[in-house]
């Protein structure tokens, strides 16, 4: 499963090859970031969990079997970070294997039903044409970001890695441990509650 | 092709994953329907703003101490 640069990587990192690890760090460490910040509710508290999940890599790495990818093992390590924390911080979910389920689920529409009549639609989408301003603002930002942290959690993984962090399809799926439909029926159930959102807040007098 | 199954084909159409002929009914029902149209270029906007949210990373000072923990914990391993 492992390539070869990837063994050579692993062989680096246990034989104490600081540079190795410090370009590892600086490769990851921002898509870590970005997918923390959706699981824990501070940039604070994010920042500890990527922390402790290089932590968990320095003193793991004897252990890492390749069974996995690297990258998938280093997600793995700080998606279990998260969780952790994120129960502590919050209260989470519960019925979370039901919502796993559910996310996987092929009957969550694309947009809501009532907007269209006999498949066509009764209220199609406006153009955002002259709404450049508020599509650039801090405010639409916020409600972005805010709409990726109301989604179940591998949607969430998904769109922070395709969308916030430019991950290709494969580096998304190789990093989650995700098969190639299931990376793409993730995303696009994300894409379209993430779209969903931004729509109502344009319409919501901004435009 | 309805404007309600376009809809759930639009994420295998910007990933190019559509078979060719599904991706020519699907460009020939966006030539002629507004909504459509609209709906994929708010999709396209949506994607330009999450894509231009600055990247962030870690502190360069809890860098340096992961740096100089991995060196720790590796030179006593």
């Amino acid at each position: 499963m492992a390539s070869e640069s990837e063994e050579k990587l692993v062989a680096a990192l246990r034989a104490g090859d600081e540079e190795a690890f410090a370009a590892l760090v600086d490769e990851l460490s921002p898509a870590l970031l970005r997918v923390a910040l959706m699981h824990v509710p501070s940039r604070a508290v994010a920042e500890e969990v990527v922390g402790d999940t290089w932590l968990g890599v320095v003193r793991g790495i004897d252990r890492f079997e390749g069974r996995s990818a690297l990258r998938t093992w280093i997600f793995q390590i700080l998606l279990n970070t998260a969780r952790t924390r994120g129960k502590r911080e919050k209260r989470t979910l519960p019925f979370a294997s039901f919502r796993r389920r559910a996310e996987e689920g092929r009957h969550e529409p694309a947009v809501d039903p009532d907007r269209f009549a006999g498949g066509a639609w009764a209220r199609p989408p406006q153009e955002w044409e002259g709404a450049e301003a508020t599509l650039e603002s801090d405010e639409t930002r916020r409600v972005l970001l805010d709409a990726i942290r109301a989604l179940p959690p591998r949607q969430r993984d998904v769109i922070a890695l395709r969308d916030l962090q430019g991950y290709s399809a494969d580096e998304a799926r190789n990093a989650l441990g995700l098969s190639e439909t299931n990376q793409r029926v993730l995303l696009h159930r994300a894409r379209s509650k993430v779209r969903a959102a931004l729509e109502a807040h344009m319409e919501s007098g901004n435009l | 092709m309805s404007c309600k199954e376009l809809v759930e084909l639009v994420t295998d159409y910007l990933e190019g994953r559509l078979p060719a002929t599904v991706r020519e009914q699907l460009e020939a029902h966006i030539a002629l329907c507004d909504g459509c149209t609209a709906y994929i270029e708010q999709m396209r906007l949506t994607l330009s703003v999450l894509g231009r949210i600055p990247e962030e990373t870690i502190e360069p000072a809890a860098r340096d101490e992961l740096i100089a923990a991995f060196r720790e914990l590796r030179a006593s391993a």
